[in-house]
């Protein structure tokens, strides 16, 4: 079985602070971590790949630091990493991005390419579906469970609002999963020797073959306008004294409003 | 084409490098310079003191543009439907994209699959002019490859120039295939859509970074200009039960998914929740401390007549089910009262509940970043605050 698993290396946004004065994004000292939600992607690939032979490749798209988070890829298990990089890629929308995916995916080939569900800096959860579109496969997004794999078939659990679903298909596949699926590995210390010596495969516009009209910010249909810092209430009450006085006073104001 | 420093000029204060989201600054020989990286947000010309950070070029001068953009004109709603019944999510957009017709002039259409007219007429009396309606039974269950199929169809047909979705599940999943098919741009949980003045494009924003940042999306050069909002961000539009409108029942002739659904599964839990139509919400966070404090909180909820909500962290502890999770990762939720609990008030969650019209907050901590968006704070144990709480409630409403 051949597996593509697709990873982003992202800020941790839980560490990232606005500067209240100038309004911006305070990145200074936030470590950069492989995307959380294809930490899980990343396990289910390894778990196919122990259950049924074949390799796992771990693929991401970024500047050339991003290497590093294709090297912690392989101490926890990955085989082979693949850095798509290029000045030519700068500035791609998910449109882009999944565009350039689905060609380096092509050129390496896979029976299943798994992703996170989606990443923490865009949340947009777009380039997973995305990206089996260009490569003329199915997809199945939050993935919770994967009840049978064997050739050329897969059946799956997918969340959904109020429950979830059965989903079968065919391989290949492309899944986006969520953080219930797996509980992800640690790195182990023979995957840290290994991810020392790894060679980490670079991939640019020639190699994959990719149209200068698809990618990049002349690819991309959308286009930021402008950043700011989200606005935040002011007017609040802050009800003092012992707690049976707050109570009180918060039940007194409940009803002022006819909320009781 | 680029965003760049004027060398000469920059003194090297780093001001826009801690600035740019997509770390592209970097400083060489004292000097800031803006790399590969850039994604051309322009928040570094913002911040210069010096004003030496400049746009050599617009932008969009450089892009290819569809050369029948014109020819896109109405505002079309993908209305989902579960069951058989349409889903709150499509009355909300039905709201906005009424309001947005209204500004361009144009027509609201809606798409319905896998539903009968009766649902087709609902859309019309909720701000609706016509409704794409595709009866057959293999739509009633959703699937990528026949979803998008279809709505890829009808947008190729009827030119609309604004397409808005759910970001729900079902709209998060197959919407990216439309677009990627159309070769056009989709911002996804849109907070805001309105259209600039000047241009009549749609702006789109969104927040970004967990929530740390808000971004405006523009799709100049392509349409449809795709959107996707999440549930009860927008608000629903006017009710009008003698509004009449056209239903245009569209027939297919297969309908194939190398994707099937096997089976559906309703989550089988204590207290069913349904956190989006919830008007009072009493949410947990770390400091309910466990399932004991979390029984608290249920027994409030039941007091106030609402449910239950948690944060991330509570949700990562395992003393409750991800289906209860507001923010960035959960829910969005908009309900008359939200009381927040022993929730600190990360950005990621405050993104999930700061639209709730009353949000109380009891923290330990008066330095609590949930504070910030409260409309009223107790600083206080939960544990002292919420059984008064309880048992005043009960006296008020006598039970």
């Amino acid at each position: 079985m051949n597996i593509i698993v697709c990873i982003k290396q992202v800020p941790d946004t839980a560490e990232i602070r606005i500067n209240p004065e100038t309004n911006t994004l305070m990145r200074e000292g936030v470590p950069s971590i492989i995307n959380p939600f294809d930490l899980h992607a990343l396990e289910a690939g390894i778990k196919i790949k122990e259950q049924l032979g074949g390799k796992v490749l771990v693929l991401t798209m970024g500047p050339p630091q991003a290497e590093t988070a294709l090297r912690e890829a392989i101490s926890i298990g990955a085989d082979e990493a693949v850095l798509l990089s290029d000045r030519a890629f700068a500035g791609s929308d998910t449109w882009a991005t999944s565009y350039i995916l689905a060609q380096a995916v092509r050129k390496l080939g896979a029976d299943i390419i798994f992703c996170g569900k989606q990443a923490i800096d865009g949340d947009t959860a777009q380039v997973g579906p995305e990206t089996a579109e260009f490569l003329g496969i199915p997809h199945i997004s939050y993935v919770i469970k994967i009840e049978e794999i064997k050739d050329n078939y897969i059946r799956v659990q997918r969340l959904m609002d109020e429950g979830y679903d059965i989903v079968e298909s065919g391989l290949p596949v492309l899944l986006t999963v969520v953080k219930e699926l797996n509980q992800p590995r640690m790195p182990s210390l023979k995957g840290k020797m290994a991810a020392k010596k790894a060679e980490i495969k670079k991939m640019g516009q020639a190699e994959i073959e990719a149209d200068e009209n698809n990618i990049g910010l002349k690819g991309s249909p959308t286009q930021v306008k402008n950043i700011f810092a989200p606005q935040v209430k002011t007017e609040r009450k802050m009800l003092a004294g012992a707690p049976e006085e707050q109570v009180d006073a918060l039940i007194a104001e409940l009803r002022g409003i006819k909320c009781l | 084409m680029s965003i760049v420093v004027r060398i000469e000029k920059c003194t090297g204060c780093e001001t826009c490098l801690s600035s740019c989201p997509f770390d592209a600054i970097v400083m060489k020989e004292g000097k800031a310079f803006i790399n590969e990286y850039c994604n051309y947000c322009k928040t570094c010309i913002s911040v210069c003191p010096e004003g030496v950070i400049i746009e050599t070029e617009e932008v969009s001068n450089l892009k290819p543009q569809m050369s029948n953009l014109k020819d896109y004109k109405d505002v079309l709603v993908f209305a989902e439907q579960r069951e058989g019944k349409v889903a709150t999510v499509a009355y909300e957009l039905l709201g906005i994209g009424r309001r947005l017709a209204d500004e361009l002039g144009t027509k609201l259409l809606a798409v319905l699959l896998g539903a009968d007219e009766s649902e087709a007429s609902e859309l019309i009396r909720w701000g609706a002019d016509k409704v794409y309606l595709c009866r057959d039974a293999a739509l009633q269950k959703f699937n990528d490859d026949s979803y998008a199929e279809v709505l890829t169809n009808v947008i190729k047909e009827q030119k609309p120039s604004i397409v808005l979705a759910g970001a729900t599940p079902i709209g998060r999943s197959f919407i990216p295939r439309v677009a990627a098919r159309l070769r056009t741009g989709l911002t996804a949980d849109c907070t805001s859509l309105e259209i600039d003045k000047e241009t009549k494009n749609l702006l789109q924003v969104r927040p970004a970074f967990g929530g740390n940042i808000m971004a405006t999306i523009l799709c100049p050069d392509y349409r449809p200009q795709m959107a996707t909002v999440r549930p009860r961000v927008m608000k629903k539009g006017e009710y009008n039960k003698n509004r009449t409108g056209e239903i245009v029942n569209i027939q297919i002739d297969e309908i194939t998914s190398r994707t099937k659904v096997v089976e559906t599964i309703k989550e089988i839990s204590g207290i069913s929740v349904n956190l989006h139509e919830a008007e009072i919400i009493v949410a947990g966070g770390r400091g309910a401390g466990g399932d004991k404090g979390f029984k608290m909180l249920e027994e409030l909820a039941q007091a106030f007549g609402g449910v239950v909500g948690a944060s991330r962290a509570a949700v990562d502890e395992g003393w409750i089910s991800y289906s209860h999770q507001v923010g960035q990762t959960g829910k969005t939720v908009n309900p008359k009262i939200y009381i927040a609990c022993g929730i600190s008030g990360a950005v990621q969650h405050l993104v999930g509940m700061q639209s709730s019209d009353i949000i109380i907050a009891i923290n330990k901590n008066p330095e609590a970043p949930i504070f910030n968006v409260a409309t009223y704070g107790i600083v206080g144990d939960m544990f002292e605050i919420v059984p008064l709480l309880i048992k005043k409630i009960k006296e008020v409403k006598g039970i």
